[in-house]
């Protein structure tokens, strides 16, 4: 965190200043840990291991906070009698259908219901909530074909108040955990036992009714196999320690990019329509009613999934959305499985797909295994690149990796490519928001120079443009480009869109064009319209709520009049959960919101923070019989966009490998599992083992041993990401001038490599080159009672710019997390040796001895 | 120059006979660091600004001359950052000024060896013509005789580095025109 967020890790040293333990867990020290209290390195990769470890100390010992456990989380929750544990198949839950690589969860359910997740792959279960639709059995994953399936079962899930049920999810969970002891943690992460032991002691004794521990993450965590379970992992254990909803609490998500949440909440993503409202999939006679029917939730605020999205279809299509067509719901494109960036650049291979946009991002470097990126826009027709300078992603036909090997020729590749570029944050209107779910408006200073215009420029005029060839089209494909909503104010000398009338349509109106002040009064019968559900309100009263900058030093530590944070300018999520169940704080020392009886009519909720709840709903609420939507949330049940309102211990449905975290190996891994008989993550997300793909073995296969080596990637402080907005920064390039590899004095003897020299690393895709830092920061851990070297690669370069270097990115093959299909750049296998790398075609030859050595075929690690 | 503003100037008399007898402050300073002011002060606007690069989204100001940019420097106002920026946020006006930026369209033709120049209201229209070429291509009413009522030929990455209201107009102009592969940096 001080390495990548340093700014934001002020607020760490605030805390440790007034007494605060720091411990920072990670292969390498780092800044982060200069400055912690205890610094844990641990194996890349090993991560549920040292968490499950740290739950099996707080179950062994009783740390768990029992009264917030019973109350809020799903621990009483009875499981059906047909669910199976990895500890009762190995490693496997019950429903894997190895020929798919995917779950039924059907026997993951309650007994006696059916559950909808708050957000994921939601549409796993759409066959039996809607009765019929056959699915497009196109990708063999949980989003798609059949795989779902929870017996639809009516009434409240029975529970057990005790914890002693043996199918209560509690019990479940201390059997699921019961292996992973302190002994076991030091063979797999190697963590000694003690340090390990510290780690526990310190978490479990700063939390409670008093006390309460935080757990920030960059996105590393995600960066994997089982990325997604990683974030469960911390989860169950936060969740049993009464972490979560209360101040000084929660897994902090350290995200990376100035709006990566924005542009998450209101997703340039594949999957997702503004607001996390699922994008559909393909199913035959659906309609609007059918889909809400299968996505929405009983309970909670999914409930009214409906008014969300008909709110979104106005804000989308206008007028033209009646409810006469569905509100144009037919509109919406449909999805048949998985259509991410990597699916997309195997689209591009195939020729399916002939045009790309890049709107300040450079898959030429910056994703995994950057060179089919490469080779994938190389069958483009044509590519659009909008950025500051001609990054890698520009200039791949002219300078690329594969022109200086001889695998294109310049003059041979057919794609356009047009460069546009585009306007600096300082030039134009808009609003980020940052990690926090902040968003904070940023204000024009100057025009932007030359031809740079701003994306929102781009975008709002290429469509005018393409709306004004169409027109007249009586095409029933051309209908939703026709009747698009898309009549902006524009401004000055560029006929600049008005930004801040795109937020008001974000925001929502009523049908009488008044502004929305909170997403409570959205209506599934077309009446409102808003571009974003969770952002209803940043414009309330016609006011932009985002640009408010009330200074922090005239306000509380809340700072609620600094910006607008989503949803309804709340600071902390689920914050119901910071009083007990009679709605009293579970400390003073910890109070944010409670239940003050005198407050209103009949009481009201207060506190520091926008309560995360119903103001006027009771404590002792019971909803009616008979109550869906937020109306059937008790007055317990703080976890209000759950359709139990409750947090998950355990997760019956809405994630495609498992309701409970288990560790696996990493795709690519020295290590077997000393845990499971299942190596890897059986339903983890493998694109084709193309050629350029190739997966290694691991563990015990042979051929293992020829990548001894567990690499990791990461950021530096002076660098942004892909490079795209620091390389190009003569004082960024001065202080990290060029791509490097850090490695430990053991790792450099052992295999000849010499500070400030040369070191190649190669994998089964690709081989780079590095300086070496040799370095102590760097420590080799005893893993499975061996000698274990870890390789840190920074992943900032490519050949542009003035700072420059190989793409540590050219290493990593494409076996992504099933749920999120994010990439496993953070634990892989390499080896390395000392010296440059070869040039020309001789670095291909390279790279498929070292696959011939290792026997490496197009089945090498595709085993379920 | 008066013999007195003479003597004045001189360190060693202001040392001696001043209040900063180490001489390490206002003893030592010459006549043109005493002129000096931070190029901040003469500016015409300060405008608000939030950091560009990661997402703890420190408060910036930036300051104006003359419709150009001078410098940009951490706000204090800000209770998310206090004032500070790390060495990358500090850099922003190197980012936003800088000579590494292009300011022009460039166009690589087919087959073609080098850059070439492009009128942006020309790129836009051939860009305009692509995509509703490419969308037609790649357009699918049904996959598997299910309705689908999309197109495969056109796609787009990034948008984490944008404004919100950026995303929402590519969002929406691009599930307009059926397009499924939008993607952002949120999967790397």
């Amino acid at each position: 965190m001080a390495e990548c967020h340093p700014v934001g890790f002020q607020w760490v040293m605030e805390a440790k200043a007034r007494g605060a333990k720091v411990i920072h867990v990670d292969p390498r020290f780092t800044r982060t840990s200069a400055l912690a209290d205890v610094h844990v390195p641990l194996r890349a990769g090993s991560d549920i291991a040292f968490l499950g470890g740290i739950v099996n100390y707080v179950l062994q010992h009783e740390k768990y906070f029992r009264d917030y456990v019973v109350a809020y989380s799903n621990a009483p929750v009875i499981l059906r009698e047909d669910f199976r544990d990895t500890e009762d198949l190995d490693g496997v839950f019950s429903g894997l259908d190895t020929d798919t690589r995917s779950y039924d969860n059907a026997s993951w359910q309650y007994e006696g219901t059916e559950m909808q997740a708050a957000s994921g792959e939601r549409d796993r279960e759409y066959e039996e909530r809607t009765g019929g639709g056959s699915t497009v059995a196109e990708a063999a994953r949980g989003e798609a074909h059949g795989s779902g399936g929870a017996a639809i079962g009516e009434g409240e899930p029975e529970r057990d108040e005790t914890l002693s049920h043996p199918r209560c999810v509690f019990q479940v969970l201390r059997r699921h955990y019961a292996r992973y002891t302190p002994e076991l943690v030091e063979q797999i992460c190697g963590v000694p036992q003690d340090l390990f032991r510290q780690v526990c002691e310190l978490v479990t004794e700063n939390s409670g009714r008093e006390r309460t521990t935080a757990f920030a993450y960059s996105v590393g965590w995600t960066q994997h196999t089982v990325g997604v379970q990683y974030i469960r992992a911390a989860a169950v254990l936060q969740t049993l320690l009464g972490n979560i909803g209360r101040p000084g609490g929660g897994i902090l998500a350290l995200r990376g990019h100035a709006s990566i949440q924005g542009s998450t909440d209101i997703p340039t993503l594949f999957n997702l329509l503004p607001g996390y409202i699922p994008m559909p999939h393909a199913h035959q006679n659906q309609d609007l009613e059918a889909f809400v029917r299968a996505e929405a939730a009983r309970k909670g605020y999914w409930g009214n999934m409906r008014a969300y999205l008909v709110s979104l279809l106005k804000a989308y299509w206008g007028d033209a959305a009646t409810a006469g067509n569905d509100f144009c719901f037919d509109y919406l494109p449909r999805l048949t499985g998985s259509h991410s960036t990597y699916e997309t650049t195997m689209a591009q291979l195939e020729g399916a797909c002939q045009g790309y946009f890049l709107f300040g991002e450079n898959p030429a470097v910056g994703n995994a295994n950057s060179r089919l990126m490469r080779l994938g826009m190389a069958q483009l027709d044509w590519l659009v690149v909008r950025d500051f300078s001609l990054i890698e992603s520009a200039t791949w036909w002219q300078d690329g990796p594969e022109i200086e090997t001889g695998e294109l020729r310049t003059q041979d590749i057919r794609t356009e490519v047009f460069f546009l570029p585009a306007a600096a944050h300082t030039e134009k209107d808009g609003s980020f928001t940052n990690t926090q779910r902040l968003l904070q408006w940023h204000h024009q200073a100057v025009e932007p120079p030359g031809e740079a215009r701003s994306d929102l420029w781009f975008a709002y005029h290429l469509g005018r443009i393409i709306r004004q060839k169409l027109a007249g089209s009586a095409d029933e494909m051309d209908r939703p480009v026709l009747d698009l909503a898309w009549n902006y104010p524009t401004k000055g000398e560029h006929t600049e869109p008005d930004a801040q009338a795109v937020l008001a349509e974000i925001n929502g109106h009523d049908a009488d064009g008044r502004p929305l002040s909170s997403y409570e009064e959205l209506k599934g019968d077309g009446s409102t319209a808003c571009g974003c559900w969770i952002y209803c309100g940043v414009y309330a009263d016609g006011v932009n709520q985002a640009a408010r900058r009330k200074p922090g030093r005239e306000q509380d530590w809340v700072a609620a009049e600094w910006a607008w944070a989503w949803p309804a300018n709340r600071r902390i999520l689920n914050n119901r959960a910071s009083a007990d169940p009679e709605g009293r704080p579970w400390s003073e020392r910890k109070a944010l919101v409670w239940w003050d009886p005198d407050k209103g009519e009949r009481g009201e909720w207060s506190g520091h923070d926008v309560p995360d709840f119903k103001k006027d709903k009771a404590p002792d609420h019971r909803p009616p019989e008979g109550a869906t939507g937020p109306e059937a949330l008790s007055g317990r049940d703080p976890f209000v966009m759950q359709a139990d309102g409750k947090a998950w211990l355990y997760v019956p449905s809405g994630l495609t490998d498992g309701p409970l975290p288990a560790h696996y190996e990493p795709q690519d891994s020295p290590f077997p599992n000393l845990l499971y008989a299942q190596q890897r993550n059986p339903v983890r997300h493998l694109l084709p083992a193309l050629p350029d793909n190739r997966y290694q073995p691991s563990g015990t296969e042979p051929g293992s041993e020829v990548f001894p080596y567990v690499a990791t990637t990461y950021r530096l402080t002076e660098h942004h990401t892909a490079g795209g907005m620091s390389r190009w920064q003569p004082y960024l390039a001065e202080l990290q001038p060029e791509f490097f590899c850090e490695v430990s004095p053991e790792l450099a003897a052992e295999r000849g490599l010499e500070h400030t020299g040369w070191a190649t690393i190669v994998s089964a895709r690709a081989v780079i080159e590095a300086r070496v830092l040799v370095t102590d920061r760097m420590t080799p851990l005893r893993v499975h009672g061996r000698t274990l070297h870890q390789v840190g690669l920074p992943y900032h370069w490519g050949p542009n710019g003035y700072s420059t270097g190989d793409a540590a990115n050219e290493l990593v093959h494409l076996s992504l997390d099933p749920n999120t299909h994010i990439q496993e750049t953070k634990a892989f296998a390499v080896d390395i040796r000392p010296g440059r790398r070869p040039r020309g075609p001789a670095s291909l030859e390279l790279v498929r001895a070292y696959r011939a050595r290792a026997g490496i075929d197009e089945h090498t690690g595709t085993e379920p | 120059m008066g013999v007195r503003t003479w003597i004045d100037s001189w360190p060693v008399y202001r040392q001696l006979t001043g209040t900063d007898p180490l001489g390490r402050g206002a003893a030592a300073k010459s006549g043109r660091s005493a002129r000096l002011e931070p190029r901040v002060a003469t500016a015409d606007r300060v405008v608000k600004s939030v950091c560009p690069y990661c997402a703890v989204g420190c408060g910036q100001n930036v300051y104006v001359q003359d419709g150009r940019v001078t410098q940009i420097e951490g706000d204090p106002d800000s209770p998310v950052s206090r004032g500070r920026l790390c060495p990358k946020g500090a850099a922003s006006l190197q980012l936003t000024t800088g000579d590494a930026r292009e300011h022009h369209v460039l166009y690589r033709r087919p087959y073609g060896t080098e850059w070439e120049r492009l009128d942006l209201d020309r790129a836009m229209d051939m860009i305009a013509d692509r995509v509703i070429e490419a969308r037609r291509a790649g357009w699918q009413w049904e996959v598997d005789e299910t309705r689908t009522r999309r197109t495969l030929g056109i796609a787009s990455l990034g948008g984490a580095t944008l404004d919100n209201e950026e995303n929402y107009l590519i969002k929406k102009l691009f599930t307009a025109l059926g397009a499924i592969q939008i993607e952002n940096q949120a999967r790397v």
